[in-house]
């Protein structure tokens, strides 16, 4: 059916009149920019204001010891607090989690030991009526898993082989299509979802029932969305009808949700060149200057820089700081050969240089050869003066996903609206290595975590050998991962359902069922190690494996050496096949990630010493990094050792962090020549030509 | 044939124009006082690399070097002429852009044999970067333990042969810094042809650790390293140089 809003005027018609269809929208009616940033304006002095006043509430905070306020007496929902401004007159853009700025707001179907941690750590006190009601009223996600976990899962949860399980917190990693909200307001939206329930199929099987509920809770999600809304005197049943509607529907989107979950990652999914189309309607009828819309856009992403969490020092330190993983994707490439930079893609780029530098959100530019060389020159130059752009690969990722993707946290990508994610932290490989070697013996506690293998009782580590027993550990790792997993995500489904996120999804989600693998170079290194050179086994009185000599040289992965860099890619091959063989919740398509980009530290930290001759308790690298300083062909090599792993295996992603020192990457232009305002060559006949044995000796 | 290698580096960004694969050839007859690679001096050390094999480690990540290329630096890559020819005999017929960075040191314009190779190897040689120590004889012979004499013919050879070439000097506090003889470089380059760059560098002690490592002293110990805005200074002295003998006001 086909209908008219005033939102739409002008805009080219297509599926996304009829059906609910952002993709279609955007393809319709978007507006490629090949041209430079000179458009782009500065910050209004509203901005300005209101920045000042984010950065003395910063400064506050900080002195506070990191956290301004918490609030400990009402649980957080999309409609649980009132309207909170910094300045009322001057934002263009509204909307706190709370009822004021810097509040952290307190989220509690997780689990209540969490949220009462995340208070008491930061010297609050959650009010006893709550805890009592989650604890003794209402269940929490995380009592549900632990009713369940096996004895089995509990030791590889506190051993470490397993780490990082969203058991305990939300687990977030889902995007609602947030665009949905500006493009089509609420109530068409409801009248969808009400259309899908009718529609479910009658026979009540469990997973009919649970999608019924489910929808039933989306539906509620809506409305409540539209009271938040309206709390702040707009009404969001119908379409947006400029940019600054479109901008503050599509934000109550997402605020919405980040009332409503404290996830792991909170990604907002690919906004700009959608924002764009409105931009440029309204630049066209003289409604708005670039002034203004650069304005919207400052004041959207400064509330996107303001999400906050309640969160521990123990989770802050797995993911090394307070991120929130706000993750925007910007650019790529259409499947019908345009790229997608728009002026809004500059716009968001340019609010690094109105506000100042920030990593959230996350802005994260589809990388491709095809986007346009002033675009690409405009991010080269915003990375060098902000370090804060993100870079993924478009090319490699838009064959899997299409056109209309976005990232969630810092890898993860998923069609907006048709596909969500089951986040699943990561398995250590590292340790599985040595639970090969030890038979199942975890090496720091000596405690027998997995089944009883044997145990390698050599004094010289065989590679076959390591191999055949390392290929059964895995097996086994995989098989209780999964189903911890499992667990996780139904009582996650069951307690905690991000019912708002949801609502902006279609009715039938593709669900990818995430892993990941932590400690990929170490294995690689210590297998090469293994097979290369000579690996000494030191063993307790126990008989257990503590400690490992290395005797001679061996391929280290990240020189672009084949004969280790296939053995990475081997690794992540086999781990995903084991993966693969498991019963997946909701029929979840598994995946794998090698990213830990921060909690690498924790990895190690847990970890015994390995035959690559790392030591107990040292990092592992970051992601799919090579280990520190094994790397020592310089950058190709390291990046073409990363760029073999084959990321069919792990399509939820690979990470490399790579850090350089500016000057490394090429010559500063004062020094450098090229720069010289006289003319090199001899053009003018006023030099001699000395003759080429001047100045020479009989010595020569 | 096999060249004596001491190391590569496949993201070279400061050693030529765009990203390059780097080749660091073994062995060199200068003992610099400022040396940053005193492990590249010793000859006939290093592991030994085909000219094939760096093609083909070139090639796997040529992707990287659309706006780059190959550089031979060391060491002194002039030292192994014979390898170098085949390298870049190998590297044009790809297609790839070729650069030596050298000292000159090796340059004997009384050798015909030497000559004719070197002459050849230009052929196939895109850039020269060319890496004058000192200006003054002297000097010279203290800073690096040879005479310049054959470094400045070489430059003068560039300059005939018309290949196209940068010039570098490192600036030392207290050795390099003299505006008398960063002017006199200056009037000395001015009587040149081809030259496309002035790559004035400010000295660093980075390579101090190197020589800790290998247990011998550091000539330049106490030598502060230079800031980079002098660094800038300098090249306006040389320049100057420069424009006095082209007469350019």
């Amino acid at each position: 059916m086909n209908r008219m809003y005033e939102g739409w005027r002008g805009f080219q018609k297509g599926t996304w009149m009829s059906e609910i269809n952002v993709r279609s929208f955007i393809k319709h009616n978007y507006t490629p920019y090949d041209g430079d940033e000179s458009f782009l304006e500065g910050p209004t002095q509203n901005t300005v204001d209101l920045w000042a006043q984010v950065m003395d509430l910063t400064k506050k905070e900080r002195e506070a010891g990191g956290v301004l306020d918490m609030d400990t007496k009402v649980v957080s929902t999309i409609t649980s607090h009132g309207p909170g401004y910094l300045d009322k007159d001057k934002e263009k853009i509204v909307g706190f989690q709370t009822d004021k700025p810097f509040k952290r707001a307190l989220h509690t179907y997780g689990g209540i030991r969490m949220a009462e941690k995340a208070c008491s750590d930061n010297g609050y006190k959650v009010d006893p009526e709550i805890s009592e009601i989650f604890t003794v009223h209402r269940k929490t996600h995380n009592a549900g898993v632990f009713d369940v976990y096996t004895p089995e899962m509990r030791a590889c949860r506190s051993s470490h082989i397993i780490t990082g399980l969203p058991d305990a917190y939300g687990r977030g990693r889902i995007i609602g299509d947030y665009r949905r909200v500006a493009l089509y307001g609420i109530d068409r939206l409801i009248e969808d979802k009400k259309e899908q329930k009718v529609t479910t199929r009658s026979a009540m099987y469990d997973d009919i029932i649970r999608l019924r509920e489910e929808l039933a809770e989306q539906i509620r999600a809506l409305e409540q969305l539209k009271e938040m809304a309206a709390s702040y005197g707009f009404d969001i049943s119908q379409p947006a009808k400029d940019t600054k509607e479109a901008i503050q529907w599509l934000y109550f989107g997402y605020l919405g949700a980040v009332k409503e979950q404290n996830g792991a990652a909170m990604s907002l999914g690919r906004t700009s060149t959608f924002l764009d189309i409105y931009a440029e309607r309204d630049i066209a009828e003289g409604t708005y200057t670039e002034k203004e819309i650069q304005e919207l856009v400052d004041h959207f992403i400064m509330k996107l820089r303001l999400v906050k969490f309640a969160r521990t020092p123990e989770y802050n330190s797995l993911f090394s700081g307070d991120p929130q993983w706000v993750t925007e994707s910007i650019g790529g490439v259409a499947i019908d050969g345009r790229h997608m930079v728009t002026k809004m893609s500059y716009r968001y780029l340019h609010t690094l240089e109105n506000l100042g530098a920030a990593p959230e959100p996350n802005l994260t530019v589809l990388w491709s050869t095809k986007l346009p060389m002033n675009f690409k020159r405009f991010c080269a130059k915003t990375s060098i003066e902000t370090s804060s752009v993100q870079y993924e690969n478009d090319d490699l990722m838009r064959n899997t996903h299409g056109d209309d993707y976005a990232i969630a946290c810092c890898v993860s990508s998923m069609r907006l609206g048709k596909e969500m994610q089951f986040f699943g932290a990561r398995a250590n490989l590292a340790k599985c290595l040595l639970y090969a070697i030890n038979g199942g013996r975890d090496e720091i506690s000596g405690k027998q975590v997995a089944p009883e293998y044997t145990p390698i009782y050599s004094e010289y580590l065989d590679y076959d050998e390591v191999m055949k027993k390392f290929d059964q550990m895995m097996e086994w790792l995989a098989e209780v991962y999964v189903n911890t997993l499992n667990i996780i995500h139904y009582m996650h489904d069951k307690y905690c359902y991000e019912k708002l996120q949801m609502a902006l999804h279609d009715k039938n989600v593709t669900r990818w069922f995430a892993t990941g693998i932590a400690g990929l170079s170490v294995v690689a290194d210590s297998l090469s190690a293994i097979k290369y050179a000579k690996v000494k086994v030191i063993r307790d009185e126990t008989g257990l494996a503590t400690d490992y000599e290395v005797e001679g040289d061996f391929p280290k992965y990240g020189n672009d050496d084949d004969r280790v860099d296939s053995i990475a890619r081997e690794i992540v091959h086999m781990f995903m096949e084991h993966i693969r063989k498991n019963h997946t919740y909701r029929n979840g398509i598994p995946t794998t990630s090698i990213l830990t980009i921060t909690s690498n530290v924790v990895y190690g930290k847990n970890t015994g010493s390995t035959p690559d001759g790392r030591k107990k308790g040292e990092a592992f690298a970051p992601g799919a990094n090579p280990m520190h300083k094994r790397d020592t062909h310089g950058a190709v090599a390291s990046l073409a050792s990363v760029a073999k792993l084959p990321f069919i295996d792990a399509q939820d992603g690979i990470s490399n962090t790579f850090s350089i020192i500016p000057s490394a990457l090429g010559k500063d232009d004062r020094i450098f020549a090229g720069d010289i305002e006289v003319d090199l060559d001899c053009s003018n006949g006023a030099c001699s030509t000395p003759t080429l044995f001047e100045g020479l000796d009989d010595k020569q | 044939m096999e060249g004596y290698i001491h190391s590569t580096e496949s993201f070279g960004t400061v050693d030529g124009p765009g990203i390059r694969y780097v080749v660091f050839l073994q062995g060199c007859p200068l003992r610099c006082k400022y040396c940053h690679n005193p492990d590249t001096w010793q000859v006939g050390i290093g592991e030994k690399i085909s000219a094939e094999t760096i093609i083909e480690n070139y090639n796997k990540n040529k992707a990287f070097y659309s706006n780059g290329g190959i550089t031979v630096t060391g060491g002194e890559p002039l030292l192994q002429i014979d390898f170098l020819l085949e390298l870049f005999k190998m590297a044009k017929k790809e297609g790839i852009h070729t650069c030596i960075d050298t000292s000159g040191i090796t340059y004997r314009p009384m050798e015909s044999e030497y000559n004719e190779k070197l002459a050849l190897l230009l052929e196939y040689t895109d850039l020269v970067m060319l890496d004058i120590k000192h200006i003054d004889p002297e000097l010279h012979r203290e800073l690096t333990g040879q005479d310049n004499g054959g470094i400045l013919a070489f430059a003068r050879y560039l300059s005939e042969k018309k290949v196209p070439f940068w010039v570098r000097h490192v600036v030392v506090p207290g050795i390099t810094d003299d505006p008398v003889y960063l002017r006199k470089l200056g009037n000395f380059l001015g009587t040149l042809n081809g030259i496309k760059a002035l790559d004035v560098l400010p000295y660093h002690t980075m390579g101090k650790a190197k020589y800790e490592e290998m247990g011998i002293p550091y000539p330049l110990e106490g030598v502060e390293a230079l800031p980079k805005s002098e660094a800038v200074k300098a090249k306006e002295i040389i320049l100057k140089g420069f424009k006095e003998t082209r007469k350019i006001p």
